[in-house]
Formats: C-alpha cells, sequence, structure tokens
C-alpha cells in the first residue's frame, strides 16, 4: 500500500521516547521520494489519458494517488521537522559540543542546521548587552545554594554538569 | 542601593516616557513581564527596555562586589540576589525564545504585516534570529527532501503546516486595575455573549483570548 514507507519513519519517531534521535534513515527517505516520483509519473501519463481520450474513470485513481502524494510529503517533512526540534533540544541539553554517539545518528545537512542554529543563538545571546551579553543556556534552574564543593561558583559549571564532566557533591 | 534607572519607552507611539524606577521597581516589573511570558500561550510585547536595564543592573552589582570586602556576609548576600535576577532574566528571555522558535512562521508573518505605530513583539535581536531560523529551516528541507520531490509539490505553506498559538487557552489573573463590561464570547453555541466586571485584586481563570489585551496594558497580571 502508499505510504507504508513514510509512515514507518513516523513511527520510528513515536517509538524513539521524548528527546532520543535515532540514526537518520536515509535508506528510508530516499525511498519515500522515490515512491513520490512514481505516483507522479503514473499521475501525469493518467491526467494526459484522461484528456485526451476522455477517459474520466481515471480520475478516482488520479485523486487518490495526488492524496498519497500529500501523505508522504506530509510525513516526510513531518519527519525532518520533529528530528530538527529534537537536534535543537541537544543544543539546550548538551551545550554547544554534541557526545559523538549523538552525532553519529545525524545526517551531514543536520549537523549544518544544528551549526546555524548555534551560531544564530550565540549571536543572539552576545547581543544582550555587557560585554559578552548573557548565556541563557545557563541558569536552567532557580539557584538554591551558591556554592559547590572546590569552591566553583555554580554558575560556571552547570553544563559541565549536565555533560557529567563534573559531578555536584553535596557537603 | 537607591540609585534610579531611566527607563525610557523606546517603541512609544505618543514620544518617549521617561520612567524612573528604583532598582526594586525594576526587578518588580521584570517579574511581572517574566510571569506573563510564561503563562501567555503567545509571545508578548517586547520588553527590551527591562532587559537593557536589568542587564545593566546586574553589571552594577557585579562591580560593586568586586570592590567589596571579602568575606563579608554581604557579598554571599548580594550574590545570592545577583543569582536570583539572572536566573529570572534568562527564563524570562528562553521562554520568549521557545514561543519564537515554536511559531516561527506565524510570527514573522505578524511582524512583516505590523500597522506603523504598533509596537513589535519582536526585539531587534529577536527579528534577526527568527529570520535566520526561518531561513535555515526552510533551506534545509528544501535540500534534503522538496527540491526531491514532484515539481507541483515543492513549496510547503509553513504559515499552514506550522501550528498557531492557542488563544482559547485558558489562563490565571489576579486584576490590578479595575475593568468593567469585559465581554465574554461563548465558547458553545448555546452559550450566549456575557459581560462580567473584574473587580480590582480579584483572581480569574479566564480564556486567553477575552484579556489578552489587559495583559498588554498591564490591567491584569497572569500567575
Amino acid at each position: 500500500m502508499f505510504c507504508e514507507k513514510a509512515m514507518e519513519l513516523i513511527r520510528e519517531l513515536h517509538r524513539a521516547p521524548e528527546g532520543q534521535l535515532p540514526a537518520f534513515n536515509e535508506d528510508g527517505l530516499r525511498q519515500v521520494l522515490e515512491e513520490m516520483k512514481a505516483l507522479y509519473e503514473q499521475n501525469q501519463s493518467d491526467v494526459n489519458e484522461a484528456k485526451s481520450a476522455g477517459r474520466g474513470d481515471l480520475i478516482p485513481t488520479i485523486k487518490f494517488r495526488h492524496c498519497s502524494l500529500l501523505r508522504n510529503r506530509r510525513c516526510t517533512v513531518a519527519y525532518l521537522y520533529d528530528r530538527l526540534l529534537r537536534i535543537r533540544a541537544l543544543r539546550w541539553e548538551y551545550g554547544s559540543v554534541l557526545p559523538n554517539a549523538l552525532r553519529f545518528h545525524m545526517s551531514a545537512e543536520e549537523v549544518e542546521w544544528f551549526n546555524h542554529y548555534k551560531k544564530s543563538l550565540a549571536t543572539y545571546m552576545r547581543s544582550l548587552g555587557g560585554d559578552e551579553g548573557l548565556d541563557i543556556t545557563q541558569d536552567m534552574k532557580p539557584p538554591k545554594s551558591l556554592y559547590i564543593e572546590h569552591f566553583l561558583p555554580r554558575w560556571k559549571c552547570e553544563q559541565l554538569i549536565r555533560q557529567g564532566v563534573l559531578e555536584h557533591v553535596l557537603p | 542601593m537607591t540609585e534610579e534607572l531611566d527607563l525610557s519607552g523606546h517603541n512609544s507611539d505618543a514620544g518617549s516616557e521617561e520612567v524612573v524606577l528604583t532598582p526594586a521597581e525594576l526587578i518588580e516589573r521584570l517579574e511581572q513581564a517574566w510571569l506573563n511570558e510564561k503563562f501567555a500561550p503567545e509571545l508578548l510585547e517586547s520588553r527590551s527596555e527591562i532587559v537593557e536595564c536589568v542587564m545593566e543592573q546586574l553589571d552594577h552589582m557585579e562591580d560593586n562586589l568586586r570592590r567589596a570586602k571579602k568575606g563579608d556576609l554581604k557579598v554571599s548576600i548580594h550574590r545570592m540576589e545577583m543569582e536570583r535576577i539572572r536566573y529570572v532574566l534568562s527564563s524570562y528571555l528562553r521562554c520568549r525564545l521557545m514561543k519564537i522558535e515554536k511559531f516561527f512562521p506565524h510570527i514573522l508573518e505578524k511582524e512583516k504585516t505590523r500597522p506603523e505605530g504598533e509596537p513589535s513583539s519582536l526585539s531587534p535581536e529577536e527579528f534577526a534570529f527568527v529570520k535566520e531560523y526561518m531561513a535555515n529551516t526552510e533551506t534545509y528541507l528544501k535540500n534534503v527532501a522538496l527540491k526531491h520531490m514532484p515539481p507541483n509539490l515543492q513549496k510547503v505553506d509553513l504559515l499552514r503546516s506550522v501550528p498557531k498559538p492557542d488563544l482559547d487557552s485558558y489562563v490565571f489573573l489576579r486584576v490590578r486595575e479595575r475593568q468593567e463590561n469585559i465581554l465574554v464570547e461563548p465558547e458553545i453555541d448555546d452559550q450566549r455573549d456575557y459581560v462580567i466586571d473584574l473587580e480590582e485584586g480579584s483572581q480569574h481563570l479566564i480564556r486567553y483570548k477575552t484579556i489578552a489585551p489587559l495583559v498588554a496594558s498591564g490591567a491584569v497580571q497572569l500567575i
């Protein structure tokens, strides 16, 4: 049945719990695009038939293929866009250097999108005033206490703690 | 700290208003803007003047702390205050950025069609950011998928694909200035319009759309 592959892409993301990024399904995407090409060509030829030979009976099939094309497109764009949202969330969770495990799950174009996003965000944060602007990816939680062991001020360490580099040890 | 801060209304239609606030009043304004932004379903008017003044305030406090005696108890307390203010400011700006990214085509469209004199919901920096976000995302979708699709399907209208903010969602609010004759539209067909008065100090749970202008004017505070 048409759109099976497209539905599979959606299911893949649906199965991955919130925030997790499965590997980019390049093969799946290619198959959906191929199906779209085939559907379109079949429709083109049927439209010509319908017009030149008055084959009105072909019209329901043409409409059906068109719906399948729209569905394929919708699923594809949803798949790609949802992945971008997950990737965007990674910048906020892990900082501007992504763990290798995650990067291997991203396509080259996704990495490029991520780099542009990082850059835009950095430009925006720098523009917030003062010498270096304000890093709003810090201070994600309301402050409770000031210092952690080794006397490093908390606000310098958050991202490192999240990345697992440092551990917050309570006295 | 009794210095007063200048808060000029940049986007004010009626000429530049100079409102002089104490630091405490400034932080109160920041907290109000923060809560409103947190609970409103749509992106609210940009308050760059508050952001700028708070950033200046934080710089002042940092300077004062550097000059203070080490180990002075006041230092810890001021540090905590700075952390708190920085948290609220960051949270406020994050909240805005998240809404901007979530509703980006609608926000850009609104900005493009904004009538002259109406204040913007975007600061100039946020505007630059969202334009880049749009371009980045559109280019990505085009290169990875759309340009490989049949010619009549290559254009996707993001205004139709990306959901709009739900202005019918319910919000809690507290009334700051008494309002009379607020028209409440029915939710379902067999209800009729009715009119309510909002008493100062009262709290309500109401559809955002009904009171949106009152949030903008400061007559109500979302909680």
